[in-house]
């Protein structure tokens, strides 16, 4: 039997769906069987250690992998993306006890995880957050509200931030505990069948062991390594959905005919089709640098995955748009994928640092490196 | 390893990503000179330049928060 690569599981696994997607977004869930299928196949966590249930790929692969899926659903993107945020905390910062109950669950998609973090007044800034856990007998107990968590209707364990003793913290919390609550999002602009919730938890005890790194290091290392993560793959989901914007958009250019005229021999759609396909490549070409920082470790990794996923999440958002301009009336339809990725792509200029924050991010690490100290600035 | 070696490689990277010098005993964290990324870039400084993994059993603030303290924790790590 020949051994596929990561990058050609996820293009034959993409094409099997790519008819269905506009199906799961109209109806606001994947199927369930979902998980399992790409988890089967190892490509929920393509690249944890095999130690740990992944293939051992590289980053390079996880990220074509995710252009793959971003090409087809971002939703089906977005689920191999959280499973990776919570799975490269835990393999970065779990203890072996949660690493062998998770990792490999995660990675063959019969549990999903949750990334909870974001709360109603901690967005963007999420050093504000208010939810707590208390320390209560041998373990803790947790006490607040998150937003906005991918996959949350359907998840089996949520990575929750909060406050321990006013230090931020993480713990893993099994959606099964007593004072779970979920809140079902739908209708929302985009990622329609990312199966979004929001989260309460009614002083939910939690057991020691389920704290994940000491006290203090859950927003600057936890979180931290989920959201690089989490902006790498969110990326190249985006190089995905670019490309296949721009595929529509040609094909479309090539065969329509208007008053005896291809669309193809118009001069002001040649250029949106050439700016398109620059901003497109531009973006995988960020993105394939940042594979390269992450592969070398390189602590410029951090800085250059939020500048590819900044230029990524731009390019989806322009050449979409582009393609539903040049498509007309039929880019507006219900069923059409650029009108899905436009809406899908404006969520990914806002999750995982806004364009706005991503900006400032790249703009003071330059500072900085020009001997101008940013002090303060987030 | 030698410490002193060590601390001037670890000085020249925190003055570079904070963008102003720091004293070898100084808590770049407790001044606020850090931003949300600068804890994950240092772990990935030491980790490459000195080939260990940072376990999370090392996450104790001292061994991060001055220059001083960090090239004495990678000098005891790589002696392991």
């Amino acid at each position: 039997m020949r051994v596929l690569s990561v990058e050609a599981l996820g293009a034959d696994f993409a094409a099997a769906v790519r008819e269905e997607a506009t199906g799961w977004d109209r109806r606001g869930a994947l199927p369930a069987e979902m998980a399992r299928a790409l988890g089967a196949n190892g490509l929920l966590g393509a690249d944890l250690p095999r130690a740990h249930g992944g293939l051992d790929a590289g980053a390079a692969a996880l990220g074509e992998l995710c252009a793959h899926l971003g090409g087809v659903c971002s939703a089906l993107r977005g689920l191999v993306t959280v499973q990776g945020m919570v799975s490269a905390a835990l393999l970065r910062w779990g203890t072996p006890a949660q690493r062998d109950r998770w990792l490999p669950a995660l990675a063959r998609g019969t549990r999903i995880a949750g990334f909870a973090v974001t709360e109603e007044g901690a967005g963007t800034d999420l050093a504000v957050a208010t939810t707590t856990i208390s320390r209560a007998g041998t373990g803790f107990e947790l006490t607040g509200r998150k937003r906005w968590v991918t996959f949350g209707q359907v998840a089996d364990v949520f990575l929750v931030s909060g406050l321990v003793d006013g230090e931020h913290t993480t713990v893993l919390v099994e959606a099964d505990r007593p004072g779970v609550w979920r809140e079902p999002v739908t209708g929302q602009l985009g990622m329609r069948a990312a199966q979004l919730a929001h989260l309460r938890f009614d002083a939910v005890s939690v057991p020691a062991e389920n704290l994940v790194a000491p006290p203090g290091f859950g927003l600057s290392h936890v979180v931290a390594t989920a959201l690089d993560h989490g902006r790498f793959t969110v990326g190249w989901g985006c190089v995905g959905m670019a490309e296949a914007c721009l595929r529509e958009a040609t094909g479309h250019v090539v065969n329509r005919r208007q008053g005896g005229v291809s669309l193809a021999e118009h001069q002001v759609v040649r250029g949106l089709l050439g700016r398109a396909a620059v901003d497109t490549a531009a973006a995988r070409e960020l993105c394939r640098r940042a594979a390269r920082l992450r592969a070398a470790g390189d602590p410029e990794a951090v800085v250059g995955t939020v500048a590819a996923k900044y230029a990524a999440a731009r390019a989806a958002a322009e050449v979409a748009g582009s393609a539903v301009q040049v498509l007309g009336a039929a880019g507006c339809a219900p069923e059409s994928r650029p009108g899905r990725f436009f809406r899908d792509a404006k969520v990914m200029e806002i999750i995982e640092g806004s364009a706005q924050v991503c900006e400032l991010t790249v703009a003071e690490d330059l500072l900085r490196r020009h001997g101008y100290s940013t002090a303060g600035a987030r | 390893m030698e410490v002193t070696a060590v601390a001037r490689e670890i000085r020249e990277f925190v003055t570079r990503s904070l963008g102003t010098t720091v004293g070898d005993d100084e808590d770049y964290f407790e001044l606020g000179l850090v931003n949300s990324l600068f804890a994950i870039e240092l772990i990935a400084f030491v980790e490459r330049g000195y080939a260990f993994t940072v376990e999370v059993d090392d996450l104790d603030r001292d061994n991060f928060r001055t220059v001083s303290r960090l090239a004495a924790f990678v000098v005891a790590k790589c002696a392991c």
